[in-house]
This record gives C-alpha cells, sequence and structure tokens, in this order.
C-alpha cells in the first residue's frame, strides 16, 4: 500500500521515452485557435472565458504592466487545465512535480523583480522598509523584507506542488479506505463514500483556484514592479 | 490522398501505393504498410491528418457537443490507464498476486 500511493507521482516513462513531455503539451489540444470571426460553440466559449478572466486580472495594471497579459492569461490557462486533468482517473498531473513549478514560478518572479529594478530602481528599493518604522529596528526590518522578497517564488512552486499533491493522496487514501470498509461495515463505508464526493468536488474547486492564486500573485508582484 | 489512375496502366486498375485503407485487399495489406511515407515529414503529416479529420467532424461545428471533447478525454484516460497498467496490476483482489 505504501509503495503504491506515491507511485502516481512517478514521472511516467515508456521504455525510457519522456511520455511526460506528451502529457505536458496534451491541454494544448484541447484549446484550438480562433481562425474566424464566428466560431464553433467550443473555441466561442473558450473565447468567452479568456475574455471573462482577462477583464478580472488586468484591470489594476497599468500600460507596462498590461504587456503582460498574454503570459499572464496563458499560465491560468495552463495551470487551470493541467489541474483539472490531473482529476481524471489514473492521469498523471506535471503541477504535482516540485521541478516543474518552480521553472514556471522562479523566471516569473524574477522577472517582475528586474522589471522593478530596472525601471523604478529607487521605488523598488523602497519596498524593502515599510514607511514609519522606529529608527532602531530599520536594519533587522530590512533583513526580514529581504528574506521574504526571495522566498516570493519558493512560496509560489510550493504551494501550489503542495496543494495538488495533498489533495490526490487524499483522494487515494479515503477511496483505499472505502474499498476495505465495504467488507468490513458497509454504513461506515457509505460515510467514507460520501466525505469522497465531497473531496473531489473540493478537489475541483482547489484546481481552479490554485491556478487563479498563483497568476493572481504573480501579477501582484509585477504591480508592485511596474 | 485521392486515388489516382495512372494512365500507365489500363483503366482498371489502380497502383497499390494510392489507394486508400478500405479499397486496399487483405493480401496487398502488407505492402501497401511498406509503402507508406515513413520519413519524418510523412508521419507529422499522418498526426496533422488525422488531428484535422477528427477536429473538423467533432468539434469544427456549429453546434458541437460536450461529446466531442469527452472522446479526446476517455481516449485520454484508457491511455494513462495503459500506462501505469504496470503498478495496479498489484492491486487486483487475487490471493497471489
Amino acid at each position: 500500500m505504501n509503495e503504491n500511493l506515491f507511485a502516481s507521482f512517478i514521472t511516467p516513462t515508456l521504455m525510457g521515452l519522456p511520455i511526460i513531455i506528451l502529457i505536458i503539451a496534451f491541454p494544448n489540444i484541447l484549446f484550438p485557435s480562433p481562425n474566424r470571426l464566428i466560431n464553433n460553440r467550443l473555441v466561442s466559449f473558450q473565447q468567452w472565458l479568456i475574455q471573462l478572466v482577462l477583464k478580472q486580472m488586468m484591470t489594476m495594471h497599468n500600460l507596462k504592466g498590461r504587456t503582460w497579459s498574454l503570459m499572464l492569461i496563458s499560465l491560468i490557462m495552463f495551470i487551470g487545465s493541467t489541474n483539472l486533468l490531473g482529476l481524471l482517473p489514473h492521469s498523471f498531473t506535471p503541477t504535482t512535480q516540485l521541478s516543474m513549478n518552480l521553472g514556471m514560478a522562479i523566471p516569473l518572479w524574477a522577472g517582475a523583480v528586474i522589471t522593478g529594478f530596472r525601471h523604478k530602481t529607487k521605488a523598488s528599493l523602497a519596498h524593502f522598509l515599510p514607511q514609519g518604522t522606529p529608527i532602531p529596528l530599520i536594519p533587522m526590518l530590512v533583513i526580514i523584507e529581504t528574506i521574504s522578497l526571495f522566498i516570493q517564488p519558493m512560496a509560489l512552486a510550493v504551494r501550489l506542488t503542495a496543494n495538488i499533491t495533498a489533495g490526490h493522496l487524499l483522494m487515494h487514501l479515503i477511496g483505499g479506505a472505502t474499498l476495505v470498509l465495504t467488507s468490513i461495515s458497509t454504513p461506515t463505508a457509505m460515510i467514507t463514500f460520501i466525505i469522497l464526493v465531497l473531496l473531489t468536488v473540493l478537489e475541483f474547486a482547489v484546481a481552479l483556484i490554485q491556478a487563479y492564486v498563483f497568476t493572481l500573485l504573480v501579477s501582484l508582484y509585477l504591480h508592485d514592479n511596474t | 490522398m485521392a486515388s489516382v489512375v495512372c494512365g500507365f496502366f489500363s483503366f482498371f486498375s489502380v497502383p497499390v501505393k494510392e489507394k486508400k485503407l478500405m479499397d486496399v485487399k487483405l493480401g496487398e495489406l502488407p505492402s501497401w504498410i511498406l509503402m507508406r511515407d515513413f520519413t519524418p515529414k510523412g508521419i507529422v503529416g499522418a498526426f496533422q491528418r488525422g488531428y484535422y479529420r477528427y477536429y473538423n467532424k467533432y468539434i469544427n461545428v456549429k453546434k458541437g457537443s460536450i461529446a466531442g471533447v469527452n472522446m479526446v478525454l476517455a481516449a485520454y484516460v484508457l491511455f494513462s490507464y495503459c500506462l501505469s497498467y504496470k503498478e495496479l496490476k498489484h492491486e487486483r483482489r487475487r490471493k497471489y498476486h
């Protein structure tokens, strides 16, 4: 049971070929690109969704920040679709791998911070000291703010990884428990099954919310720095 | 990939290479498979043709339904099942695994 629990998180390879590349590229097929004024239902629905998300997310940015809209919208579409696809049975979720989330978080955070340092150097450095701190506390506070700045990409990556992995693990465990309990005592199995259903609904929400949170935080870091 | 009547032969026979799959007789099947284009360009072309065939039949229609996307997701589930069969084998209810 212990080995099986984590078997679904192993990087899938087929005779040494990394299938994971196919799995990461798979959500791309589900988003066809529009090439007419009025498209088929699927594409129109996706266009409407993307416009909703775009308006919600990019209104708070100025002109410079809005050059990042393509990046942020494709980020939220990728993370959302990958997390949702991971809820299908037997599928592999790339966002459970810390390596991939670090690969997404570090460049985006670094881009936002370096943009801030290049274009508004004084204001970016001023972020390290909140307004109105007592003078004796200043050295300690600068150190603390620096640490909190450098922790941002780690927190982004680990948050996403931990949430998705924990959700999948919980579903595996409770599903296994339900199966075993059916032969021992059926009412307990029913309760466990209801818990499983509720957990699945939660997982759907978490999949979308995590995508949103990731993108929102990146856009927040961007807002600070443009 | 239309079937072409080559003027070299009589008008009643078509070269095997250019027949569609449903027109190939069973005896000619191995030679038909071997004569397919296995260059990278050919393989990419085959994937492209297959993709557009599916897309134009089930998704690129005015009132496409969920079923078009659902078939793709079901194929994905099946594919993932095949990939993880080795670990799933141990979870069957048998006395001896």
